[in-house]
């Protein structure tokens, strides 16, 4: 298998490229290297892997991508990566050759030969079109000036993108759903848009005057100016776009247009073949040309008088187009088509016929403050169309009474609120719902992926989401069907449904575990350097991944690696804890919950003159000051500084506090200091970072009155020793913790702690507290580890401490001294220019 | 008529982070530079519960609020994914290596 890039044509005139001479099989060339030219090869090689030799064509330089989501990449909430369908180890693996960059321009049907653009000829048994559409550009004068653009493909996105970071106004012409894509992602990215409709209302093909209102007055909610029956006359500007004029006179100034006023096949190429084109090329129920050697399959292809411009229709042509290239002919039969989709982020489902008319009456829902209008036509007791804005829940159920033609009669009382209301009270549950669904009913509108297909895949085998994913693809594009899915999943399973690792962010498509392991085996150094070799998909991560990267590798390289403050949550950045109102309260240190005359006033000093307006004893044994600004942390932090306070971690995922009771010293219950075990254990482990925060507690009798057992790691003293107890938790899920074994003496409570508290550090993933950590690899591992394996223990605590060289700096004082000190006050503008 | 106002340089600001900065209208502004050093300018307040936005981690050309996690653009202070909101942006520029902010309608009147 090899890659033919466009700049280096390997051209053997009249012949085959890069063939083994031994490769006898019929040789399938796919013109296209599209969504329905893919599909079609995927439906193939899942009937017959080794049937065919297949080599594609592609016009554009990149992989097969998934051509609708295109607009979350314009908006920035997918990169190219995300809407890749089949990468290049697909083609690889299937001995695939794919030519990119390099249309195909000419078709030699006498030889059976193609040529591309490069010059490159080569032989075909079969042929295969699938060259799609191309955008419609409406002959206005101006359109070929710079800056006018259509929305098509990543070149296109490209270029808005562009047009887009260097800001102004731009204009969209076309108010269907492609130009209001390209709007909503243009807005989303800052420009000033403005959008021009011909007809009267937006999406008229889809929605009614209705909905369309309601689409209209939400998108002008976001800023957009939407013009209907506005007519281009003329894109002026002198040697680039500088505005659009109307043919009523009026001027729109833009620096960019984008033309998505619709779509026509792509039929150049067979037609100067002098196969039969219509509309799009003519095709037979097997998408069977005029040419028995040339197929044709997408929207380049007219079936029966219809051309599509949908995705769910090309998936039923694919299927037909493999049937019979394989000899199973199935015969296409057209396609009734519905359109469930998101237009800038609203909901929006049509199918049918809308139009009205006679015999046809319209049942309609209007909660105009939800923004929800739902809109059904009924005719002979038939659901014959229907149209639903900002709730499209129930669009696949209507569209499935729609397609089997039920008799609604029953339930037309009830047909409007639904299909939980209308099947009468359980389908509430969402099982139900799936349950009720018929096989053929989609679940995936992206790949085209009935209920029957998801189910098969998992008889098939697959336990798990992403299982399914790589099965039948379904939920594997822009995933709006995975609760579906999921259920679908727990319906057939039962309680056999696995969940694999999870990946750490939408960033990466590695698990916590793996870039932990690779961060140690890679010897990787810093963040920029983990998301480049681990290929994160986004420039510079997300809220979830850049603080767990800092932990991992702030835990891998004690004393090395430099901590990126801008990688930690805000309480970590400031240390101190953000309140609700966007200021913050201040915990310092109390050792072991003691505390003494000058550290209590200087905490009253701190209230009165920061004007604090509440302090509150915490469930740690300190206390909290309340309602601090955050240009006076520096200063509250130099006066607890001076009277030898601390920080107390208390914003941190970090230790936190280590509380105790009295012990042997006062309580006659007492049979251990385990006070002054507390203090020996909060000087040992304050300041370690940790995957979460990390309480500790030292009891001094089995009365247990500090709490040992809901802690992370718990010490409880009776008279033979010590007790030590981990994984316990006080929050959402309480957990008691798990006995991890007994010692004899203080110095071995205290080691076993270290080395504890070290395993935790460099095992459990970020933002997993000792309680889930421990259920998951099981209270014997950490036995193994700690209690069975001596050697192991200690050099746990060894590298624990040796960590702890590097962190037990009061992070207060530096602050206090001025280090950082512009995170704590605004810029100052120098001039505030006069009226 | 934009007024602009000289807030300093792009090093007072730290990469991936903001900067707060009064322009003498009625609400704080906080001011963001991105990992490639791009600048942009928000009403420092979240649209769900006013969070300061200049506190939240900055990734892409998007922030964290810090209170509940929603993520703004910061170029349209659109919140993204599944919630809905805005925050108000301000226009700001790079020039001759200094950032000037344009003092809004708001603080005109006000002064």
């Amino acid at each position: 298998m090899e890659f033919q890039g466009g700049s280096s044509p390997v051209t053997k005139s009249g012949d085959d490229i890069g063939v083994p001479m031994d490769d006898v099989r019929e040789h399938l060339v796919v013109v296209g290297n599209g969504m329905a030219g893919c599909r079609a090869v995927e439906e193939l090689l899942a009937r017959d892997p080794a049937r065919y030799r297949v080599t594609i064509f592609g016009a554009e330089p990149h992989v097969n991508y998934n051509r609708i989501m295109l607009s979350p990449v314009l908006a920035g909430e997918k990169t190219f990566q995300d809407i890749i369908i089949n990468d290049r180890a697909w083609y690889d693996d299937h001995g695939i050759t794919l030519i990119t960059s390099d249309p195909v321009s000419a078709i030699d049907r006498a030889r059976k030969t193609v040529t591309s653009l490069s010059g490159r000829t080569i032989g075909y048994d079969r042929l295969l079109i699938a060259t799609g559409s191309d955008p419609f550009i409406i002959p206005v004068p101006g359109k070929d000036l710079p800056g006018v653009i259509s929305f098509r493909d990543m070149k296109d996105v490209d270029a808005m993108l562009d047009a887009a970071n260097r800001g102004g106004d731009a204009v969209v012409i076309g108010g269907g759903l492609l130009g209001l894509e390209a709007a909503h992602g243009l807005t989303l990215r800052g420009m000033k848009v403005t959008v021009l409709h011909i007809m009267p209302t937006l999406m008229e093909r889809q929605l009614d005057e209705a909905a369309a209102w309601l689409l209209k007055s939400a998108l002008e909610g976001r800023g957009q100016t939407i013009l209907t029956g506005a007519d281009t006359a003329e894109i002026y500007g002198n040697g680039k776009v500088e505005g659009v004029r109307l043919k009523d006179g009026r001027e729109i100034p833009a620096s960019l247009v984008v033309m998505a006023v619709g779509i026509r096949p792509s039929v150049a190429l067979a037609r100067d073949a002098g196969l039969d084109v219509g509309r799009g090329i003519k095709v037979d129920d097997h998408m069977v040309t005029s040419d028995a050697a040339i197929l044709a399959v997408g929207e380049c292809v007219e079936h029966d008088g219809n051309v599509y411009g949908l995705v769910a229709p090309l998936w039923d042509m694919c299927r037909s187009l493999a049937d019979g290239l394989t000899d199973q002919h199935s015969g296409y039969k057209g396609s009734v088509t519905s359109t469930k989709l998101k237009v800038a982020g609203l909901d929006v489902f049509s199918a049918g016929d809308f139009s009205g008319g006679e015999g046809c009456e319209d049942i309609v829902l209007r909660d105009a403050s939800r923004g929800i209008y739902k809109r059904v036509v009924v005719k002979d007791d038939k659901v014959v169309g229907a149209v639903l804005y900002g709730d499209t829940a129930d669009g696949g159920w209507y569209f499935e009474l729609l397609k089997r033609g039920d008799n609604v009669a029953d339930i037309r009382d009830l047909l409007i609120f639904g299909q939980a209301f209308a099947s009468g009270g359980g389908a509430l549950d969402p099982k139900a719902a799936v349950a009720a669904l018929s096989d053929d009913a989609e679940i995936c509108g992206c790949n085209g992926v009935s209920k029957g297909q998801v189910v098969a895949c998992i008889e098939k085998g697959a336990c798990s989401l992403d299982a399914v994913r790589a099965g039948c693809k379904a939920s594997a594009s822009c995933g709006s069907c995975t609760g579906l899915v999921e259920n679908i999943l727990a319906l057939t399973l039962g309680d056999e449904v696995q969940s694999g690792p999870k990946t750490m962010c939408k960033c990466t498509s590695f698990s916590h575990d793996d870039v932990r392991r690779e961060i140690v085996a890679q010897d990787m150094r810093s963040i920029p350097e983990v998301m480049q070799k681990l290929h994160w998909s986004t420039p510079d991560g997300c809220s979830s991944c850049r603080p767990a990267l800092n932990y991992y590798l702030l835990c891998a390289l004690p004393g090395v690696y430099v901590d990126d403050q801008q990688s930690r949550f805000v309480n970590e950045r400031m240390h101190a804890n953000i309140q609700k109102d966007g200021t913050y309260s201040v915990v310092p240190r109390m050792w072991g919950g003691l505390t003494n005359p000058r550290e209590l006033r200087a905490i009253a000093d701190v209230v009165e003159k920061y004007d604090a307006p509440m302090v509150k004893v915490t469930g740690g044994q300190r206390l909290d000051i309340f309602g601090i600004r955050k240009e006076d942390l520096p200063a509250v932090w130099a006066d607890l500084n001076a009277a030898g306070m601390v920080s107390g971690h208390a914003y941190g995922k970090s230790l936190r506090t280590v509380k105790t009771c009295v012990g042997s010293e006062w309580c006659r219950f007492g049979t251990q200091d385990s006070t002054g075990l507390g203090v020996k254990t909060e000087r040992m482990t304050w300041g370690s970072w940790m995957p979460h925060k990390f309480k500790i507690a030292v009891s001094g009798c089995p009365r247990n009155c500090a709490e040992a057992t809901i802690k992370d790691f718990g010490i409880v003293c009776v008279d033979s020793g010590y007790e030590l107890h981990v994984g316990g938790n006080g929050g959402i899920h309480v957990r008691v913790t798990d006995l991890l074994c007994k010692v004899a003496t203080e110095q071995e409570a205290l080691d076993y702690c270290a080395a504890f508290t070290q395993l935790y550090r460099e095992e459990a993933r970020y933002l997993e507290r000792t309680a889930p950590w421990i259920e998951r690899v099981g209270i014997d591992y950490v036995k193994q580890r700690i209690v069975e394996d001596d050697a192991g223990r200690e050099a746990l605590r060894a590298r624990f401490l040796f960590s702890q060289q590097f962190m037990q700096d009061d992070p207060w004082a530096e602050r206090a001294a001025g280090v950082h000190s512009d995170l704590h006050r605004p810029l100052s503008p120098i001039s505030i220019a006069a009226e | 008529m934009t007024d602009w106002i000289d807030i300093g340089t792009l090093a007072d600001i730290p990469q991936r982070g903001a900067r707060t900065v009064h322009i003498g209208g009625p609400k704080e502004i906080a001011v963001f530079r991105t990992g490639d050093d791009q600048i942009f300018a928000l009403v420092n307040e979240c649209p769900h519960k006013k969070g300061p936005l200049s506190q939240g981690i900055v990734h892409g050309h998007s922030v964290a609020c810090p209170l509940h996690n929603w993520n703004i653009a910061l170029k349209s202070g659109e919140a993204q994914g599944e919630d809905k909101g805005c925050t108000p942006t301000i226009a700001v520029k790079q020039e001759d290596g200094r950032i000037w902010i344009a003092q809004p309608e708001m603080a005109k009147v006000a002064a």
